[in-house]
């Protein structure tokens, strides 16, 4: 081990001084780096096992991990197995990169299947770029972001907003108070949202961020009540969604007529909230455990059998699962062919499949999802009811709130 | 007159959780001088001590306040007894110390909890708001504010009215003119440091249902209760009440008026420039320390 890392830095100061005078193709070009044609393909899970966001992350590489051995049960791909080799980056960015350096040079990952937050996925992009490599990103997110070396299975904000907002206009009312964490995911959803609001004719009464990991939301409980929203618009993200929630329910204020509507409240966090704080509020995304497939039935029912009878599925574990298989059908179209991240990327596009939420597809232009867009409302008992149903899948657009700019497949276009 | 009354609450209100985490800091850093990092982790024991009293055994959060108070306390007693104990008069390696066992407990309660954020279901009893001054507040705020006050007056009568509180005050002022006295020093510490470990395991219960129990939930809270007991003065169980409230009400406005985001920067720098002009608090203990 030591040894080997020893000669990938050697390897690795090498092209940068080859780099620096002037010959990088020849350094990191694939040429360079010599997948296995033959035996176990190597994918990495990169998915925090510590750490604060381990909460969460712990879940989405249990369906990870569940996918490949559902996949290697039934005779792996074109006859190989898949190895996942799992590494913990511990909730902090810097050791994302450092990880994500470790799976692609020095395991020869041709995958790379990981991450929740955006700064986690924003910290290990330079890396897949540099080395063209092919990250996995299971997870929703802000969009603007338009890069060939990642493959988006979560939602963009078009793909939870578009059918969300004016549902919500139209059922509560049109004052909204947005609420969420201060950072880049909260900021740009608002962005989008506000256009909505524009287009259909709401108007913002407040937009407030809080710090991450605040849990005293007394001001913004006085703030909602003298401003008399009829939705809080909230993107608020981890410990803080449950703080939100209960001081939410112990100030008295009544879902049915003036709900949370959320883009970042799953199953999960429900389960840490408690039902009573929960009930009501809405969710949009493109999945809940309570969807009714063939499809869903059966990966509920093995997510329990492999992790537990308690364990609950949401949208982001959902992705974490189709997107294996996605993966797969890739590498299976790709037959005898050499196996390398731009074969597999080129072989992933434009590639469909029955997931748990309905049939999915990505979009060849900028590697997002084609998804089924839900609204559901949260019960008492730790699950949702889904309300709306989009009636056929919708094209991801991750620069939607930025008129003029267009992701294809060359790049942004703007 | 609202904003005036609905900023009061508000403020008394974050004042009264801050006091609640700070109180048995107050007792632990401000009567014994320890540095006691794993604060915090107390706070979390508590917390997860009234999750599992609620989701194993079935007792509700209030009756089982008692049973968590004595868990963590006796918890407490035993960290006294194992490590604390031999580091009386070396202080930096308290702050070492403590802060291990704080990373020690953390990750023992992710074994054996698991690392998912765990439910404190709040009172039925308390889940309505009440109107007091014509604003609605929630009455489990109301509830902690008074259990904070109760808390508070029996701490101080404990100290100042008791016989085993004048021992705590002849030791903190003379170990050893104390021991000729012919005082247990040993014992008073152990039984010191144990009821503040209590008292932070009852802070912990108490804010399980508005906030969130997880492993790490420690490390934010010994933060506020180091500010409070710091911007209070060492040694002064009042300093830490008015040092609470203040600071309460400046989180409970600065947020209103701007946002939390600015609210929480600027009092964390008015906390820096008041000690930095004013190094023992805002109530210097009078006497030797």
């Amino acid at each position: 081990m030591g040894f080997s890392r020893r000669g990938l830095l050697k390897g690795v100061l090498a092209a940068g001084s080859a780099g620096a005078a002037g010959f990088p193709q020849i350094w990191i070009k694939d040429a360079s780096v010599a997948y296995a044609a033959t035996g176990d393909i190597k994918v990495g899970v990169l998915f925090s096992l510590t750490g604060t966001t381990a909460i969460i992350e712990e879940s989405l590489n249990k369906a990870t991990i569940m996918a490949i051995e559902e996949i290697n049960a039934a005779g792996g791909v074109n006859g190989r197995k898949i190895t996942p080799i799992i590494e913990d980056p511990a909730s902090d960015p810097a050791t994302f990169a450092e990880k994500a350096r470790k799976l692609v040079v020095g395991d020869k990952c041709v995958s790379v299947f990981g991450s929740y937050t955006s700064a986690s996925r924003k910290a290990v992009l330079p890396v897949f770029e540099r080395q063209n490599n092919l990250y996995w990103y299971p997870t929703l997110y802000e969009g603007r972001e338009c890069s060939k070396n990642v493959i988006y299975t979560g939602a963009v904000p078009n793909q939870q907003q578009d059918e969300f907002i004016p549902y919500l206009i139209k059922n509560f009312g049109k004052k909204f108070f947005l609420i969420g964490s201060n950072y880049i995911y909260p900021k740009e959803e608002n962005n989008y949202c506000k256009k909505l609001l524009e287009k259909y004719g709401g108007e913002v009464v407040n937009e407030e961020y809080v710090p991450l990991g605040h849990s005293e939301f007394s001001s913004v409980i006085n703030k909602i009540r003298n401003s008399q929203p009829n939705v809080i618009f909230s993107t608020v993200v981890g410990d803080s969604v449950v703080a939100l929630h209960r001081q939410y329910r112990a100030a008295g204020f009544d879902p049915e007529k003036m709900p949370m509507a959320s883009l970042t409240t799953s199953e999960n966090e429900i389960a840490a909230m408690g039902g009573d704080a929960a009930a009501g509020h809405f969710t949009s995304a493109p999945y809940f455990m309570v969807h009714k497939s063939p499809e869903n039935e059966r990966f509920v029912a093995a997510y329990k059998k492999r992790w537990g009878q308690d364990k609950v599925t949401h949208f982001v574990s959902e992705a974490c699962y189709f997107q294996a298989y996605l993966f797969k059908q890739a590498v299976e179209k790709l037959g005898d062919k050499d196996l390398t991240p731009n074969a597999i990327r080129d072989a992933t596009m434009g590639q469909e499949m029955m997931a748990p939420q309905g049939r999915v597809r990505i979009e060849p232009e900028n590697l997002h999802t084609w998804l089924w867009p839900k609204i559901a409302r949260a019960k008492s008992d730790g699950q949702f009811e889904i309300l709306v149903e989009a009636k056929e899948w919708l094209k991801p657009v991750p620069y939607a709130a930025y008129p003029g700019q267009v992701c294809t497949a060359k790049g942004l276009q703007s | 007159m609202d904003f005036v009354a609905q900023q009061l609450l508000t403020g008394l209100s974050i004042g009264s959780i801050l006091l609640l985490i700070a109180l048995g800091l107050a007792i632990i850093y401000g009567t014994m001088g320890v540095i006691n990092l794993a604060h915090g982790e107390f706070v979390m024991l508590g917390a997860y001590a009234a999750w599992a009293l609620q989701s194993f055994a079935g007792i509700g959060l209030l009756p089982s306040l008692p049973l968590i108070f004595i868990i963590v306390a006796a918890f407490g007693w035993g960290i006294e007894r194992l490590v604390i104990r031999h580091l009386y008069r070396r202080p930096l390696d308290t702050i070492l110390a403590t802060w291990g066992i704080g990373v020690m407990l953390q990750q023992i309660v992710r074994l054996l909890a698991g690392g998912e954020l765990r439910y404190v279901q709040l009172p039925p009893s308390l889940s309505r708001p009440v109107t007091i001054f014509g604003q609605e507040i929630a009455s489990f705020r109301v509830f902690i504010f008074f259990g904070v006050a109760a808390l508070f007056a029996l701490t101080w009568l404990l100290i100042n009215r008791t016989s085993q509180g004048m021992r705590l005050r002849a030791v903190v002022q003379d170990p050893a003119i104390a021991s000729c006295f012919g005082i247990n020093a040993d014992r008073v510490y152990a039984v010191t440091f144990a009821y503040g470990a209590g008292l932070a395991g009852l802070a912990g219960a108490l804010v399980a249902p508005l906030k969130s129990v997880s492993p790490e939930m420690g490390t934010t809270y010994v933060v506020d209760a180091f500010m409070v007991v710091v911007v209070g003065g060492v040694q002064s169980l009042f300093g830490a009440v008015v040092s609470a409230a203040l600071l309460g009400e400046a989180s409970g406005v600065l947020g209103f008026l701007s946002n939390d985001t600015v609210a929480k920067a600027a009092v964390l720098l008015a906390v820096v420039v008041l000690i930095r002009f004013r190094p023992q608090g805002l109530f210097a203990a009078r006497g030797r320390a």
